[in-house]
């Protein structure tokens, strides 16, 4: 019985010493680097984004980052204390909206890609923390680098990002002007409709 | 028309513009603590928005057509480091004074090595670009930024940058050359350099944002504050409206500890 009860715990520390660092420590580094490396393998490669076919590039990328996010926290953040007023439903169709309108923006910007490399710059972190901001580095030649942070947090579901600071302007808190400017008009509904309607405008424009 | 004699005009014009749409903004009651002048600004705005549309942009798409990238990155080069001297003289004023020395020793080595700063060499041998400018420096020296304000053809600043902007202008080299047409036509090629680094942006302002001018008002005085403190501005709060309902997050983590 001590015997058993003795190999459990060396198996215990074993564990927690392969456990520890990987988990605590390094995942949130691993999983950005991991995730630009990978957008950047496919703004490399491939030749869409050369020959106007930006939107097969921009889907793949989509499916590679979305599952690395967490879109909730993140429209929460950009509406603001507003937040707790929308019903569940209310917020299901916020998350739905802000996010293919992320989506939207970002897969412009892909299309800007030139010849840019990522620096990584290993975080400061207590193994107790649950939010956790990666800085990384843009470097293209001729101009200043440029400071991308990615902040993440610990959920059920493993790490997630749920804000991207760009040379010091976070990309969710920056929507709240608009937003809060909305909802003051036509309150939560009225900002659903205002992203709705921008929704199909560009859909509309986009096939036509 | 004699240049300066013409840009006199257009400065009057300009001021004069300002100066009715900034009665006008006083009429109203803008709800952004930041932005009391909204009207005034929102009319400036779109005014700038159509000198870009009309003028800048396109001179912009036929530079970036017309030039090659290899010289593009030798002109932004060029203009980088006329620009260093007064960056320099910025961090002394604010009291880095090592890294003033560093933004003159990369002015000498640029400018003699680098063949006029067409190559930025300094940048490889530890002597970095650094981010100033006059409006930088008062913010050092305790000027509050004021409301955000449009300033014509310039677009975002706050009141203490647009206070600072004659400074920066005659301290980046370019607008103290004494020869008229390699003033203007540096000024122009400038321009055109910079505007076309910013091409195809303004599809992802477009599509980005509910309202442009809020968005980039917002966007703009983030990245100021951020600049203002050299790249650590006080860290951003992430609030969370969830947290009432769902069990605090803090709690689940210790348990799943536990278990491991």
């Amino acid at each position: 019985m001590s015997e058993i009860k003795r190999l459990l715990r060396i198996g215990m520390m074993l564990l927690a010493l392969c456990a520890l660092p990987a988990t605590a420590q390094e995942e949130p580094d691993r999983l950005v680097r991991e995730l630009t490396n990978e957008v950047l393998d496919i703004l490399r490669k491939d030749e869409g984004l050369r020959n106007g076919k930006a939107q097969v590039v921009a889907d793949r990328v989509e499916k590679v980052v979305s599952p690395h996010f967490n879109f909730r926290r993140m429209t929460m953040l950009a509406v603001g204390r507003d937040w707790r007023q929308a019903t569940p439903e209310q917020q299901g169709r916020l998350i739905d909206a802000f996010y293919r309108m992320l989506v939207r923006t970002y897969s412009n910007a892909l299309t800007q890609y030139r010849d840019q490399t990522v620096e990584f710059r290993p975080s400061r972190m207590e193994s107790g923390d649950t939010n956790v901001r990666v800085q990384t580095e843009i470097r293209q030649s001729g101009a200043q680098p440029i400071a991308v942070d990615y902040v993440l947090e610990k959920t059920e579901a493993g790490w997630k990002i749920f804000d991207v600071v760009v040379a010091g302007v976070s990309l969710v808190t920056n929507y709240r002007g608009s937003f809060a400017q909305e909802i003051r008009v036509g309150g939560i509904e009225g900002l659903i409709r205002a992203l709705e309607a921008r929704e199909r405008e560009f859909s509309a424009s986009g096939q036509g | 028309m004699n240049p300066e004699a013409w840009r006199q005009r257009c400065g009057i014009f300009l001021l004069a513009c300002a100066v009715v749409l900034l009665a006008g903004g006083c009429a109203s009651a803008p709800t952004n603590p930041d932005d009391p002048l909204e009207r005034y600004n929102r009319a400036m705005f779109s005014f700038n928005e159509g000198a870009d549309r009309l003028v800048i942009r396109p001179a912009a798409r036929i530079y970036d057509a017309v030039t090659p990238a290899p010289v593009q990155t030798g002109i932004g080069n060029f203009f980088s480091n006329l620009g260093d001297l007064w960056i320099g003289l910025n961090n002394v004023l604010q009291g880095k004074i090592a890294d003033g020395l560093s933004d003159w020793g990369r002015f000498a080595v640029n400018s003699t090595i680098g063949l006029a700063g067409v190559l930025d060499v300094a940048s490889g041998m530890n002597l970095p670009k650094h981010d100033e400018d006059f409006g930088q420096t008062l913010a050092v020296w305790g000027v509050a930024e004021g409301p955000y304000l449009v300033v014509p053809l310039f677009g975002p600043r706050t009141l203490r940058d647009a206070a600072a902007l004659p400074l920066d202008l005659r301290g980046d080299n370019v607008l103290s050359i004494d020869h008229v047409p390699t003033r203007n036509s540096m000024t122009v090629v400038r321009l055109a350099h910079f505007r076309s680094r910013l091409l195809g942006l303004e599809r992802t302002l477009d599509e980005g944002s509910l309202d442009k001018y809020v968005f980039a008002r917002d966007f703009y005085l983030q990245q100021r504050r951020y600049r203002v403190h050299d790249g650590h501005p006080p860290a951003l709060q992430y609030e969370d409206f969830d947290a009432e309902e769902a069990a605090p997050p803090a709690r689940e983590i210790e348990q799943e500890r536990a278990v491991q």
